[in-house]
């Protein structure tokens, strides 16, 4: 791990990032608290929604463009539970992942089981078709304008150290998030399952020498992805209201796994919480200095664009990973 | 030793010995167009090490593969004849469900999950088991076994070639198999290491009664500890015995072992030649 030549840009781009962080709060500390605040909890479901896509490819080496659809249906689903259903929040809440766990599981055996043995370039193509699919389905069967959850928590806001202003919906979001992670690290360290999903991620042959169904894991690894990110539907559906905006969150997590690593779980975590943050710097600089206006959505995908040329890999990504 | 091993392949042979595994006549096609097992029988009696012989690219490793299933996942088929283990047939079944019925392979170069501690990959041999109480009991056992793995803490992609080996072996018996399908376990190991693993091999087989199928190119060593065997060429039976008789065949001897008279190496080079093409 020494420091070569070659490490050169990315430590100019760390330093100037914390620069840039740095300088923000000279400039005007609240709401550079503020957004920084909104940055780590987008940063976090980020992360959650990135470490969905991370477990699809590490599993199957498969790239889920439909990644956004599953945040997509899970949210308008609760909203359908919650609204023209009228269930309380927390049973329409749990139906909607018990729904969406089934709908996971359809989706890789109906759909995606006859792809095994097909080349890996196939099956993501049969995912970008599944992402229009299911953007359509959901503007046909719910209409194409923007629908606020029915209010859930008491109290809208909830004051941070007595000074800082930050929405329920983003705490319950935090917890939640922090939930997921610590689901996640406890899974894949001591349950059999997580062990046997690590396994397949490491050699398929070797798995199935051991005695696992690599299909079983490619099942359960495609509803926790869909569970997990219908999670982060619903918290953004909450905060912004449903509607098709939501599957962008499909697109927003490349900057995060790339920034992470594609292959490790720690780093979509991570690269999803630097890519909130930055989200956060750069609605920061755009409001008080640079006035673009749209700073903050492309914002991540300069980043993705710079990282992919000094560090291709990520932070946390195997170097050999186009090997696999 | 010798006197032991002949004795005991007679008794098998004449007592009309208990047939765990058989594997009749098969064919295999990898990819729909590669022939590579043609007409492949052999038996595996319940208790016994038998050994599978044979030069490189004979199709041992391809036969351990279709009998634990593994061959589908490298778009092979058995397309002809039949494999049956305790009177039921496995060829074409999924490797993972092979596995439950209690038939384990160990792969050709250890195959350990590297980026797992040693633990944990004992704990995913046990992946199968439905028995959960006993599986700590079991780790506890492997540690015996093999000492040196309770002190490796590390990931196991750092343990040396022999220990990795153990590691392979150790895995195994997490699962309880009733067979133990090996293919070279001496692969990579130094003469020494090669000892200790088939002392392990052989313990195994007498302390817990795991029948053992063996893949070897150390024809001395797999012979020593096998009961039978049989000489693969070109995806053939070409001679089976007992592990005595086979170790004093002048071909195997020539071939397998290394030796043989010293003048074959001139005129007479012709006629083992020609003895040998008439295995094929």
């Amino acid at each position: 791990m020494s420091f070569t030549a070659r490490d050169i840009p990315f430590t100019i781009l760390c330093v100037a990032m914390l620069g840039a962080l740095v300088w923000m709060f000279f400039l005007n500390p609240l709401l550079a608290a503020q957004l920084s605040i909104n940055g780590l909890v987008i940063g976090a479901l980020y992360g959650v929604v990135a470490m969905c896509f991370v477990l699809i490819y590490k599993a199957s080496q498969i790239v889920n463009f439909a990644q956004g659809e599953f945040l997509l249906v899970g949210a308008w689903v609760c909203w359908f539970l919650l609204t023209d259903l009228q269930l309380p929040f927390f049973w329409g809440f749990l139906f909607t992942l018990v729904f969406m766990t089934l709908f996971g599981i359809a989706l890789q055996v109906i759909v995606l089981r006859p792809m095994i043995g097909e080349p890996i370039i196939s099956v993501i193509m049969v995912t970008i078709g599944l992402s229009i699919f299911f953007q359509a389905l959901m503007k046909w069967m719910f209409g194409v304008f923007v629908q606020p959850f029915p209010p859930i928590f008491e109290t809208s806001t909830v004051n941070l150290f007595g000074i800082m202003p930050v929405q329920t919906a983003y705490l319950f979001s935090l917890v939640l998030s922090l939930v997921v992670m610590l689901g996640f690290a406890w899974f894949f360290k001591f349950s059999r399952m997580g062990l046997a999903m690590r396994a397949t991620a490491f050699d398929q042959q070797v798995a199935q020498s051991l005695g696992i169904s690599i299909k079983v894991v490619f099942a359960i690894s495609w509803a926790i992805a869909a569970v997990v990110s219908a999670l982060a539907g619903v918290t953004v559906g909450i905060v912004n209201g449903v509607s098709s905006e939501l599957s962008f969150y499909g697109i927003k997590v490349f900057p995060a796994v790339i920034v992470g690593g594609l292959d490790s779980i720690v780093g979509s975590i991570i690269g999803g919480l630097i890519i909130g943050l930055l989200e956060g710097m750069a609605q920061f600089y755009d409001s008080e200095i640079l006035n673009f206006g749209n700073l903050i959505t492309v914002a991540p995908f300069y980043v993705l664009v710079i990282i992919l040329m000094i560090k291709p890999y990520g932070l946390f990504g195997t170097r050999d990973i186009e090997r696999v | 030793m010798t006197a032991t091993d002949l004795d005991l392949g007679h008794l098998s042979d004449d007592a009309a010995p208990d047939i765990m595994l058989s594997v009749n006549n098969i064919e295999v096609v990898y990819s729909d167009v590669i022939l590579v097992l043609r007409g492949l029988s052999l038996e595996v009696p319940r208790g016994k090490v038998v050994a599978l012989l044979g030069a490189n690219g004979a199709g041992k490793s391809t036969t351990l593969k279709s009998i634990s299933g593994l061959l589908k996942t490298e778009d092979g088929e058995v397309t002809e004849g039949e494999i049956v283990f305790d009177g039921e047939r496995i060829d074409g079944i999924d490797p993972d469900k092979i596995v439950r019925k209690g038939i384990f392979q160990v792969m050709e170069g250890r195959r350990i999950v590297a980026d797992m501690t040693p633990i944990e990959n004992l704990r995913l041999g046990a992946f199968t088991r439905t028995d959960k109480g006993n599986i700590q009991a079991d780790m506890d056992m492997v540690f015996e076994y093999f000492p040196r793995l309770r002190e490796r803490t590390g990931l196991a992609g750092y343990l040396s070639g022999g220990e990795q080996q153990m590691l392979a072996i150790g895995r195994a018996l997490m699962a309880r198999p009733k067979l133990i399908l090996m293919d070279e376990p001496s692969m990579g190991l130094s003469p020494l290491l090669v000892q200790e693993v088939f002392s392990i091999i052989r313990k195994l087989n007498e302390d817990l009664g795991i029948t053992i199928l063996l893949v070897e190119q150390n024809a001395k060593m797999a012979l020593g500890v096998a009961s039978f065997g049989y000489i693969m060429e070109q995806g053939k039976i070409v001679l089976d015995g007992s592990a005595a008789e086979l170790m004093d065949n002048e071909d195997v001897k020539e071939f397998y072992l290394g030796g043989g008279s010293e003048e074959r190496k001139s005129f007479k080079n012709l006629k083992s030649f020609k003895r040998r093409k008439r295995w094929l």
